[in-house]
């Protein structure tokens, strides 16, 4: 296990360091916005993981609910502590984007607002985890997880009325749209990247998660087989 | 017993203390009270643009004095094991939410009927659009507030600290309700803006909320 761990960290190194020359050297400058627009390359990437692994978390929690299956539940922390960490890159790059390119660091608009409760709302599932009496905070958490997801769709709809000052997708936009083929391909290997990123980090915590869950377990076992001895707890 | 008469001799039991006691009225009302007179001084309440900004103080003001009343919901059963007798008990745990809920909502639909003439009053208000309005837009924000809000306040009760973990749950996940009742209430005191999109918007909020609430409700009920 610790052999492939190390090998995966050594390729996803190399695909990041790979994904950081294409979009910082290789890369062709952008008309308008100049070497600004690279953050590109690390915004809609972390955007994208963000989003992927926040609906992970909704789906595990669903089968922790029907299940109750521990795995699901060690799963689901590590997407959503992870999903913020991404989530929380997103809101950084865009003001240092939109500083320069809007000049303003930041607007209400639907996709930022959205974006920005999104990231409260995980923030509110992590600090319900982080109080709640052990022995119920899987099921809570649960919970609180399947509604924070409800919520998004109300959340994009009730800021679609406010004026969208978010650039239009650049890709599948219609006529017009699409970009550079050196840009794609830097944005691809930075996405690539950037997924196998979040895919080791979320499979190191899910691992120290499942560890976290077994010491417990034993513990708990060890304090019912022998009444007398006091845990160390 | 049928659900609907569990839900009403539960609903009657909570609205017989509420009566005699008075607690969360009373503690919401003064709670508003303070509200509305702190606002006042952070602009001049009684200038003509203050009905753009009305809404939001009204629903600012209203939905942390419920966050009073229902912290207060679970607390009560929790002493003398009440909340546990009721797990062991047949009934079906829906009957206990519904009534907690409906009572909620009684609870802060006393006091916004009791502070919106004093809101008139204190920021000079008069509604240009229908007035009639304004009330089914509070009733259906007020059970947007109160059913999730019953809901977080029997999660929280398994935490530490559970005072202070409600709001922290319960206003990200309002946000989009919070933005949906403010807005109808700024477009029926202005007589302008889309107040059937957030109306409508509101009642899916309602619907789906409810329906998820109902559903988990007795897994949150029984979470050991």
């Amino acid at each position: 296990m610790r052999r492939i761990f190390v090998i995966l960290a050594l390729l996803t190194f190399g695909l990041l360091s790979y994904a950081l020359y294409e979009g910082m050297v290789a890369a062709p400058t952008e008309q308008t916005m100049g070497e600004v627009q690279r953050i590109f390359y690390y915004h809609v990437p972390s955007a994208i993981t963000a989003f992927t692994l926040f609906l992970i978390n909704f789906a595990v929690s669903i089968i922790y609910l029907a299940r109750r299956n521990q795995k699901a539940d060690a799963l689901a922390v590590s997407t959503a502590e992870v999903g913020v960490v991404f989530c929380t890159v997103v809101l950084v790059t865009g003001p240092l984007w939109a500083r320069p390119v809007w000049g303003i660091w930041w607007t209400w608009d639907a996709r930022l607002t959205s974006t920005l409760l999104l990231w409260l709302i995980y923030i509110s599932y992590l600090i319900l985890r982080r109080y709640s009496t052990s022995g119920q905070t899987p099921v809570i958490a649960a919970v609180l997880a399947v509604f924070g997801f409800l919520d998004v769709p109300f959340v994009y709809l009730a800021n679609r009325l406010f004026r969208t000052q978010h650039p239009q997708p650049v890709y599948f936009g219609g006529p017009g749209s699409g970009a550079d083929p050196r840009m794609t391909y830097a944005l691809l290997m930075n996405m690539a990247a950037f997924f196998c990123f979040a895919a080791l980090v979320v499979w190191l915590r899910f691992r120290l998660e499942r560890a976290r869950q077994d010491f417990e377990e034993t513990q708990a076992l060890e304090s019912l087989l022998q009444p007398d001895a006091r845990s160390p707890r | 017993m049928s659900l609907g008469e569990i839900t009403r001799v539960s609903l009657a039991k909570d609205l017989r203390l509420e009566w005699r006691s008075k607690d969360a009225i009373n503690s919401m009302l003064f709670f508003a009270l303070l509200v509305v007179v702190i606002f006042s001084f952070s602009f001049d309440p009684t200038a003509e643009e203050s009905r753009h900004i009305a809404g939001g103080i009204v629903w600012v003001a209203f939905l942390f004095a419920a966050v009073v009343a229902l912290n207060q919901t679970w607390a009560r059963e929790l002493r003398n094991q009440v909340l546990d007798a009721y797990r062991v008990s047949p009934a079906p745990a829906n009957a206990l939410f519904i009534s907690k809920a409906v009572g909620n909502f009684i609870f802060v639909a006393v006091l916004e009927a009791l502070m919106a003439p004093l809101f008139m009053v204190f920021y000079n208000l008069r509604s240009i659009g229908p007035a009639y309005q304004l009330v089914v837009v509070a009733a259906l924000a007020t059970w947007a507030l109160v059913a999730n809000g019953t809901f977080f306040a029997a999660m929280s009760i398994r935490t530490r600290s559970r005072e202070v973990m409600l709001p922290l749950i319960l206003f990200p996940i309002s946000i989009p309700a919070l933005l949906a009742m403010v807005s109808a209430t700024t477009a029926i005191l202005t007589g302008e803006g889309a107040y059937r999109f957030w109306v409508v918007l509101l009642v899916v909020y309602d619907v789906v909320f409810t329906t998820v609430c109902l559903l988990l409700f007795e897994t949150v009920l029984h979470a050991e």
